[in-house]
């Protein structure tokens, strides 16, 4: 019984996490995603975190982050990006992407460009050569 | 004297369903996504919290590694789940368990306990089994 309970509270936190997952990008707060696993706010907090080493709002914000890190490696500009993951101004984004990256965002698009151009222009620099060798791509 | 694993590699049967399965199920991360000409693709991908280990999604298919033969047989024995490819590791398996699930992946064991903590097996879309556990605290 006891393994019941347990697997029913996990799958009510689980969806609150798909919630954030799913609605990064829109207003959503600690309410909206509470309700998501119908618990009481603080409760809701304690067991998010005991679960996934983050407080849901640390959560989202990583998870904001990780889609902005997506958005600026396919050249989407800063100010598209914040907006498309759910910040209220860019500078706000940069302070927070700039907090968790250590770079602001045009620095991280910058690096991440220059990789994407090295790979187009040799991507055997980033290939083994073993397996380059074996599958024929290299003589 | 041998430090670290910098590539492994996972044989997929198809590389777009593979990316779907391992960057937006599991979560994993991409590494490497780069054609290398005459439709083949590298393509590597890391756990979350291991950047430096890239695991390559290698398609099988007919050309100077594989012939037809060979295709035929690796297809065969990985569709028919032959393969158990790597034990990963996660903070709270009954947690990730129902995340998973929910998104459609398939599991042939749920989490069982074992005398090392808890496990569960699942599948990747070209047939490639898994243990996912999480060891006794």
């Amino acid at each position: 019984m006891e393994q019941y309970e347990k697997l029913y509270l996990y799958k009510r936190i689980v969806r609150a996490k798909l919630f954030i997952d799913d609605h990064y990008a829109e207003n959503i707060d600690i309410d909206n995603i509470a309700d998501q696993a119908s618990f009481s706010k603080y409760h809701f907090i304690r067991l998010f975190k005991s679960i996934y080493g983050k407080t849901p709002h640390n959560y989202l914000i990583k998870v904001r982050i990780d889609k902005a890190k997506l958005l600026l490696s396919a050249d989407v500009s800063v100010l598209e990006t914040s907006m498309a993951i759910g910040f209220d101004s860019p500078t706000s984004f940069t302070a927070v992407f700039k907090k968790l990256v250590r770079k602001t965002p045009s620095e991280f698009q910058k690096d991440a460009k220059m990789r994407n151009a090295a790979i187009n222009q040799n991507p055997f620099l980033f290939v083994p050569n073993c397996y380059a060798e074996t599958n024929g791509w290299i003589k | 004297m041998i430090t670290k694993i910098t590539h492994t590699c996972i044989y997929v049967l198809n590389q777009d369903s593979a990316y779907d399965f391992y960057v937006n199920k599991l979560g994993f991360k991409v590494h490497t996504d780069a054609p290398m000409g005459e439709g083949a693709r590298w393509l590597t991908v890391t756990p979350p919290e291991q950047p430096e280990l890239e695991i390559t999604l290698f398609l099988i298919a007919e050309g100077a590694m594989f012939n037809k033969e060979t295709v035929s047989t690796m297809t065969a024995l990985i569709k028919k789940g032959t393969f158990g490819a790597a034990v990963f590791t996660c903070k709270d398996l009954l947690a990730t368990y129902e995340e998973l699930k929910a998104k459609g992946v398939v599991f042939k064991k749920p989490p069982t306990k074992e005398f090392y903590g808890m496990e569960a097996l699942f599948t990747d879309d070209s047939g490639n089994w898994f243990s996912l556990s999480q060891a006794n605290s």
